[in-house]
């Protein structure tokens, strides 16, 4: 492996310091000359046709400046499948859906007209589960699709669907096997600093917004398509994204209240402001999905697994957004997590009235490899196979691909089970605890972006100045997940310049090169492959400039060296044959000779190099760029087939549990996990990485749910609903990093921002399992859950 | 009505007016521009919003702006050392990648202020205790305690 001079190293990042001294500017704290504050009335009943609005009474408060709804504003479609609205005309699907909005000079104003709108509704029944969606004769929560045509059923038409060899031979040839259904709830993303946007036309009526989003790009496309639906043919926005406080899938789509915020600012002429409180937030905000997942499969009477059957049901909420393609991600872990040879997917997705849901890290893989690693847990008791050996034996290999048509370049699955099996203890500690038990879970995630779009790309631009600082543009976005820290150091290492040199944009589609977007844990390798292209590009050019400039400039500094070293004899060189393109070489912001002398006026500064190439007749300024499209493909998601990353992670992460049988709480005494890294880029961004995730994991295990009743959610604020404190997390974590480096990936490295939390929950429910005999298949584990459990086993 | 208070923030009298409703973080964010400190919540729950009054750590989203009057506030503008470098305890934070998106920072790094003022060498139970109040979603709290140890040591090592 090559010798880095910044990569792997502990760099701090380059937001830290700014965001220690409170000065790091998030939508927040952001404030434009004659911001209005707009606020949203929702409707609070989940499935109502609206007979009136009456918005009299909130227009003649003074310093109310617009009070728009549905009648008296362009009608703006969005969403996945076009089926949500803006604002609603006729009627509310969900107990959250929008139905005026106010903007006021103040946010107190804007509150009060908002509680002043009175809105007249029919209510209707609603449907609150996917089983009553489905069923004969249920009312149509959409009677007309986007394009008007009839529906006579609530399924959402997207089809995610796989099937590989021959199921019904698979299951003849399987000595054992287990079914078993398996759920999981509604989970808040629970960014600490909540959703919200500023709106701000210009005179030629071009719009631009600060936004809190992953996807500034394809907002663009939505917003520009918004803006054409307002009459605003052919007019651009521009969105820049301030610091984020947390994104976690919650940028992936773009949302209604930006909408809102949109037509606020046209009607009223001023910057609006919509900000979420935290109850909005909790309340009004898209969720992670719920589902529910079947499966079953079976191995042969030497544990190989023969065949696997999964069916997801999806409660999709009302309306669709990008987060209804959980399934294009839930697809790997049931194709390719183990080799499995038969195999068959199938997931539908059903409209209710319950809120509709978007992007949650991991994406539906959370969701899956529950279901899967617990299911292969009772698959190994049921055969009498240890379940790490039942992992084991059924390990993928790399070079192999998966029947999801998945091209596994490296694959650390056997090293990551090795390394959990031994920090775990399991060989002691497995089947041997009184109320303590261990278990665990591994992963297979997208490592090297994820071709969901047309386009899976990114691009950047590197700019010199005068001084040898190096500028970033790249549409990448940094949510707090280290972005900045790894293009800074990769940009350093691909340069040759010290890390201090390179400073990042803001992320801005005026300024920034497309990228598709920040997800999938695609930033890393996108930003770190792009730079790497764009770096070599700036190379050349320079070295192609210094074969004339470099042995002028340093014969420059030789005979300053010599005014002040008198006597001094410099070393013959010939510099026709020194100062050839292939022999230059940049390093710490210096350009030389490759193995030159070592004398110091060889060494010609950066900064001063551009000046000399700048400041002459026909001078020029440096700047490259690059677009780079990784070498993946759009799969087929109804036939469940395609390469949709250019590599992948694995991991598995063990846990040992203490359940105490009086009260049904569950303790984590330790906790390892290890994930395949490609290559540690940031040791501490990394680390963080993981951790974090832990702790969504953790939450996500025992005690996150969004609990709702009629659509409505009960639980919106942080005393109800318990993500995890500092005093939960006081347990050992062991991580482990596995470092096989990837030929796709930059400097060997691969995506790794989900994967931390997608195996803990399995992991945590199989070593219950082990601890006390009690199985759970529904999230999260409570200790309500647990001990109803413990009762049944006594009473048997 | 309006009401004018006096109080020291970060060791300046100041004076402003407040309505009777509005809370400390108002008058920091809302009258006094300074966004350094965060609302999360405005429940009391996430304690974004930590500020030190009189040397206790409060969630200014509670506190109301009346009760300010005579008081001595610190908010994280006031943390920060001369010449614009970061405090000890600040750049422990940033040197063991306890920041990630930043938020919940400025809350959490006052409450470990208020901790570490009062009792220099905390035990990680009471490193925990202290920090309870004070939600993070992204950064799992590992390397915030790492950060809490680091700068204890380096403060103690400096006094
Ligand atoms: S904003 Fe004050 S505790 Fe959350
Ligand atoms: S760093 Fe994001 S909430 Fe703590």
């Amino acid at each position: 492996m090559t010798d880095f001079r910044f990569i792997g190293k502990r760099i701090s990042r380059p937001d830290g310091p700014d965001k220690a001294a409170g000065k790091a500017h998030y939508i927040h704290d952001l404030k434009r000359p004659g911001m209005l504050f707009g606020k949203i009335k929702f409707s609070q009943h989940a499935f109502a046709r609206i007979k009136h609005i009456d918005t009299s009474k909130a227009e003649r408060i003074p310093g109310v400046k617009a009070v728009i709804t549905a009648q008296n504003t362009p009608e703006i479609r969005i969403g996945f499948l076009r089926d949500n609205f803006a604002l609603k005309k006729e009627k509310v699907r969900q107990y959250r859906d929008e139905v005026a909005a106010v903007a006021a000079i103040d946010p107190d104003i804007a509150e009060e007209a908002v509680e002043q709108i009175r809105v007249e509704y029919e209510i209707q029944p609603g449907i609150f589960s996917p089983d009553e969606a489905l069923q004969k004769g249920a009312p149509l929560i959409h009677e007309n699709d986007s394009r008007g045509r009839a529906r006579t059923d609530n399924i959402v038409p997207i089809k995610f669907h796989h099937e590989s060899g021959d199921l019904g031979a698979g299951r003849r040839s399987a000595k054992y096997m287990v079914e078993g259904e398996y759920s999981t709830p509604l989970v808040q993303q629970s960014c600490m600093g909540t959703a919200g946007c500023i709106a701000e036309f210009d005179m030629n009526r071009n719009l631009t917004l600060w936004a809190k989003t992953q996807i500034p790009f394809l907002a663009q496309r939505d917003f520009n398509r918004a803006l054409s639906d307002m009459g605003l043919q052919d007019k651009n926005t521009r969105v820049i994204v301030p610091t984020l406080g947390g994104a976690f899938g919650t940028g992936l789509d773009t949302h209604t209240y930006e909408y809102i915020t949109i037509l606020l600012a046209f009607r009223t002429g001023h910057p609006v402001k919509i900000l979420y409180s935290r109850e909005e937030e909790f309340a009004y905000l898209s969720p992670r999905q719920s589902s529910q997942i079947r499966i079953l499969q079976g191995c042969d009477s030497n544990g190989k697994l023969v065949f696997r059957k999964v069916e997801v049901l999806q409660d999709n909420g009302a309306y669709t957004s990008w987060g209804a393609t959980y399934p294009s991600v839930m697809m790997l872990p049931a194709t390719s997590l183990y080799r499995v040879p038969n195999v068959f997917f199938d997931a539908r997705l059903v409209y209710t009235n319950n809120t509709y849901c978007q992007a949650m890290r991991g994406y539906g893989n959370p969701e899956l490899t529950w279901a899967l690693e617990s299911n292969l847990d009772e698959l190994a008791e049921e055969a009498g196979i240890d379940s790490y050996e039942l992992r084991r034996l059924n390990c993928n290999l790399p070079g192999e691909t998966t029947p999801m048509g998945l091209k596994i370049s490296t694959c650390g699955l056997k090293e990551s089970l090795e390394s959990v099996v031994k920090k775990i203890e399991w060989k002691k500690k497995h089947k041997k605890g009184k109320n303590r038990g261990v278990g665990m879970a591994s992963l297979i995630h997208v490592g090297g972006g994820a071709r969901i779009y047309k386009s899976d790309a990114s691009g950047i631009i590197l700019k010199l100045d005068d001084f040898g600082n190096v500028y970033v543009y790249h549409g990448g976005v940094e949510m707090g997940q280290g972005l900045h820290a790894v293009l800074t150091t990769a940009v350093a290492e691909a340069l040759g310049v010290r890390p201090e040199k390179v400073f990042i944009n803001p992320t801005d589609t005026g300024t920034c090169p497309w990228d598709v977007g920040t997800h999938a844990s695609r930033g890393t390798f996108m930003a770190g492959n792009a730079t790497l292209l764009a770096a070599d590009k700036l190379r050349t050019k320079i070295f192609e400039l210094a074969t004339d400039v470099y042995p002028r400039e340093v014969k420059k500094s030789l005979e300053k060296y010599r005014k002040k070293n008198p006597g001094y004899q410099p070393p013959e060189i010939d510099f026709k044959k020194a100062a050839r393109l292939e022999n230059f070489d940049i390093k710490d912001g210096y350009l030389s000779i490759k193995d030159g002398p070592a004398e110091p006026w060889l060494n010609l500064e950066l900064g001063r190099f551009l000046r000399a190439v700048h400041f002459r007749s026909q001078g020029q300024m440096l700047t490259a760029e690059a677009f780079y499209d990784p070498p993946n493909e759009l799969p087929d998601f109804e036939k469940g087939y395609g390469n949709i990353s250019a590599t992948y992670v694995y991991g598995t992460q063990g846990v040992e549990v203490e359940v105490d049988t009086e009260t049904g709480e569950v303790k984590i005494l330790r906790l390892t996990a290890a994930h395949e890294v490609g290559k540690v880029l940031n040791p501490e961004g990394l680390k963080g990485q993981i951790y974090g995730a832990l702790a969504q994991g953790i939450g996500y295990a025992l005690y996150e749910e969004l609990k709702t009743e009629k659509g409505r959610i009960l639980n919106p604020n942080f005393k109800d609903y318990k993500i995890p404190t500092i005093q939960e997390m006081d347990f050992p974590i062991d991580l482990d990093f596995i470092e096989i480096a990837d030929e796709f990936g930059p400097f060997g490295a691969k995506g790794i921002a989900e994967p931390g939390l997608v195996p803990t929950a399995p992991a945590i429910a199989n070593a219950i399992y082990d601890a006390v005999g009690v199985r759970i298949r529904d999230l999260p584990i409570t200790p309500e859950k647990v001990l109803a459990e413990l009762k049944k086993l006594e009473r048997r | 009505m309006k009401k004018e208070i006096l109080f020291s923030l970060n060791g300046i009298e100041v004076s402003v007016f407040v309505l009777g409703h509005e809370r400390l973080i108002d008058v920091l964010r809302k009258h006094l521009s300074l966004t350094g400190t965060k609302e999360g919540c405005g429940q009391g729950e996430c304690g974004a919003c930590t500020v030190i009054v009189d040397g206790r750590a409060v969630n200014s989203c509670l506190y109301p702006a009346l009760e300010i009057s005579g008081k001595s506030v610190l908010t994280i503008e006031g943390l920060q050392g001369p010449e614009h470098r970061l405090s000890v305890l600040q750049q422990a934070f940033v040197d063991c990648g306890a920041i990630q998106c930043g938020y919940c920072t400025p809350g959490m790094i006052l409450s470990v202020k208020a901790l570490l003022d009062s009792n220099p060498k905390p035990t990680e139970e009471e490193i925990r205790e202290a920090l309870q109040g004070n939600l993070c979603r992204c950064t799992g709290y590992v390397q915030i305690i790492t950060a809490v140890k680091q700068a204890a040591r380096h403060l103690l090592e400096l006094s």
